[in-house]
């Protein structure tokens, strides 16, 4: 101890030992645990329901052990602690949540009652989400490499995969949603990645080129990169609906285009206004990416007696592909999010649950859309991240 | 050889070189100095066609460069430039090995070369070849940097501002490291600087470039006895010209018979180096020794005098 340490007063003391994020999940962990209702109980789908406390939906025991280790962890999140015990607690409390919840309907529900559905309620989510901050910014804190993260994220993946095909969440609400939906559910799933995948490679396949030709003419880059900002900010909703039109004329014309599956709304319309979304983070970035590469670099090439050819692709794109990446996250991300409004058109994906949810005032079937979507967005931003960290290493 | 003819570069209205001619001995170094914006860089980048001469000839070994593809002629002339221009994503094996891999060249035959210019360079393959360009020292990208020009055998070197970013220690050590390797391949060199201290020192001939025109083109010791008049005589005029001057020779070519006292010079030394000892011995000679040690002679203050002064 030093002096000064010594001499300060106990409430500067007291500041001085506490952690700024965990003062921050400490509130919220204890809102979700005392003041919000840790699962709703409803007598079916559709009515709406009356909360249960954390110790009034769980046996005694569970009970016990919920609230003590989830009282310990708030303390260790509002304390100085080291980034690798804090990393340790948020792990274990989400982990501990996950499995309270799966708890709760055998509790809860009366045996041979088949219609009473259990969800998890605020508190459940609160308490998730401080414990999700506490375990990333632990994560931030320890500076951890992008293979750890990677090695964290198919952690998670392998935990929920094991809970998911245990049976350990049957009993929730929108595990019976999906019992009813299992097989829609994975048709809308793969519907859903196609959009997302279809239209970032389209985006890809036009984006690159076009991307390249405006770094080497500046005309090109004047008309191009306006027009792709301005279709950037017509709104999704308003896109779709341009897109039924012209596509609806296109198919009634043209029998082939019919023929592919043309038309007004459905498949080709969302395709169409996600790919454009798409282009100008990809052809931005490209123009940004090779325009950092260094003069000398690229001079060196030249005087090399590389082609223009053997440039591009042997030394201006590798070196630009950190940026061109950082461009394909924002893409991808951006339309896993943006496929669930295309469910309005028909376009299909895991948005058709939440609008069919939100027609019906049935949570869980929004919930059955929402989480997946999420998940996806989660999963895709976490890999593209590691992939652009990989890629950086070598360009200092 | 390179002969360049009646050579001018036009960009837009602005005349960048103009109707500049020289020629170049094979084994030699010419550098071409200059302020910014005197043409030197652009004369030198129409050597490897990197810019295109507007008018005027250029001819390798007495081949018309214009006849060549411009990839397939700048494949067999070495090229460094300021900065180095390193592939920062590239180890320095593969660095090097550019060129030959460009050329087609067989694996085993580029890897050999690679290690063949690394202990060139003083470098142990074993600790450079896996590394990445930022891992590397100012001095050892610049060193890498070369090796990747005479990669595949260039009997023409050029190199435009090589040491311009190494601080001065570093640079002169560059520099020395340039006259052993050329010495030892006998390869031709043609340099861009802005520096004449650099010129002096490396050129066997300098070419003095201003506003696009070629002043002067002649061997060191002629541009600092008899600059031509105007921009080259204020370049090269200054309180240390008589030093320059005498840095050029080595006491060999002013030693005379006779002995005297003190320690001995070695022939190699430079007249600067001998003049230096003898004002700090407050001598009027020293003896001068011989490759094997033995007394050859001495050298005298007034020898020196007559050496480094101007046209009387």
């Amino acid at each position: 101890m030093t002096e000064a340490t010594e001499t300060t007063t106990p409430a500067t003391a007291l500041t001085t030992r506490l952690d700024r994020v965990g003062i921050v999940v400490a509130v919220i962990a204890v809102l979700g645990m005392d003041w919000q209702p840790f699962a709703t109980l409803k007598p079916n789908r559709l009515i709406s329901g009356q909360g249960l406390s954390l110790a009034a939906s769980l046996p005694t025991l569970w009970a016990a052990i919920g609230v003590g280790v989830l009282s310990i962890a708030t303390i260790v999140a509002v304390l100085r602690t080291g980034a690798l015990l804090r990393l340790a607690t948020g792990i274990a409390s989400l982990l501990l949540l996950a499995v309270l919840i799966g708890i709760v309907p055998a509790t809860v529900v009366p045996p041979g009652n088949a219609y009473a559905r259990v969800s998890p309620a605020a508190g459940f989510w609160l308490m998730a989400f401080a414990f999700a901050v506490l375990t990333t910014d632990a994560v931030a804190k320890l500076r951890l490499g992008p293979l750890a993260r990677l090695a964290m994220l198919a952690g998670a993946v392998v935990t929920v995969a094991i809970l998911l095909g245990s049976g350990h969440w049957d009993g929730l609400s929108i595990l019976k949603e999906y019992a009813t939906n299992a097989q829609k559910f994975w048709r809308e799933g793969a519907k859903h990645v196609e959009l997302a995948l279809g239209s970032l490679a389209a985006a890809l396949v036009i984006g690159l080129p076009l991307g390249v030709a405006c770094h080497r003419n500046a005309t090109l880059r004047g008309i191009t990169l306006p027009i792709l900002n301005i279709i950037q900010t017509v709104p999704s909703m308003a896109m779709y609906g341009l897109m039924i039109v012209p596509l609806g004329l296109l198919a009634a014309w043209s029998p082939l285009a019919a023929s592919l599956g043309i038309r007004g709304i459905g498949t080709a319309p969302a395709l169409i206004a996600l790919f454009l979304y798409s282009l100008l983070p990809v052809v931005a970035n490209t123009v940004v990416g090779l325009g950092e590469v260094r003069r000398s670099v690229v001079e060196a090439a030249e005087g090399m007696g590389m082609t223009r050819h053997q440039r591009l692709f042997q030394v201006e794109l590798p070196l630009a592909l950190p940026v061109i990446l950082t461009g394909i996250r924002i893409v991808l991300v951006q339309n896993i999010g943006l496929v669930t409004i295309a469910a309005l058109i028909g376009g299909g994906g895991f948005g058709t649950f939440v609008f069919q949810g939100i027609g019906q005032a049935a949570t869980d079937l929004v919930l059955l859309g929402a989480v997946p979507t999420i998940a996806l967005a989660f999963t895709a931003a976490v890999l593209l991240d590691a992939a652009i960290e990989l890629s950086e290493r070598r360009r200092l | 050889m390179i002969e360049l003819e009646h050579v001018s570069r036009r960009f837009g209205e602005q005349l960048a070189v103009d109707d500049v001619s020289l020629s170049v001995a094979r084994g030699t170094i010419t550098v071409i100095v200059g302020t910014s914006g005197s043409g030197k860089s652009t004369t030198l980048r129409m050597i490897n066609r990197l810019i295109e001469p507007s008018s005027g000839t250029i001819r390798i070994d007495g081949k018309d460069t214009a006849a060549v593809p411009g990839e397939e002629l700048r494949r067999g002339i070495g090229y460094v430039i300021q900065g180095n221009g390193l592939f920062p994503h590239w180890t320095v094996a593969r660095n090097i090995a550019t060129v030959p891999t460009l050329l087609g060249w067989e694996a085993g035959r580029t890897e050999k070369r690679v290690d063949e210019l690394l202990s060139l360079f003083s470098m142990r393959s074993e600790d450079f070849a896996k590394k990445f360009p930022h891992q590397l020292s100012g001095g050892e990208q610049q060193r890498v940097g070369v090796a990747r020009a005479l990669a595949a055998e260039p009997g023409l070197l050029l190199m435009d501002e090589p040491f311009g970013a190494l601080d001065p220690i570093i640079r002169a050590k560059a520099q020395e490291d340039l006259l052993a390797v050329q010495r030892r391949l006998g390869i031709t060199v043609v340099l861009v600087t802005h520096d004449m201290e650099e010129a002096i020192h490396l050129g066997h001939k300098i070419a003095v470039m201003d506003g696009g025109k070629l002043l002067q083109y002649a061997p060191p010791a002629e541009i600092l006895a008899n600059p031509a008049h105007g921009f080259v005589e204020r370049l090269v005029n200054g309180v240390d010209r008589p030093f320059r001057l005498l840095s050029l020779s080595t006491v060999a070519t002013i030693v005379e018979p006779g002995t005297a006292d003190g320690p001995p010079l070695a022939e190699t030394a430079t007249l600067r180096d001998a003049l230096s000892e003898l004002l700090w011995l407050k001598r009027d000679a020293l003896p001068v020794a011989g490759p094997d040690g033995s007394l050859i002679g001495r050298v005298s203050l007034a020898a020196l005098r007559a050496h480094a002064g101007g046209p009387a």
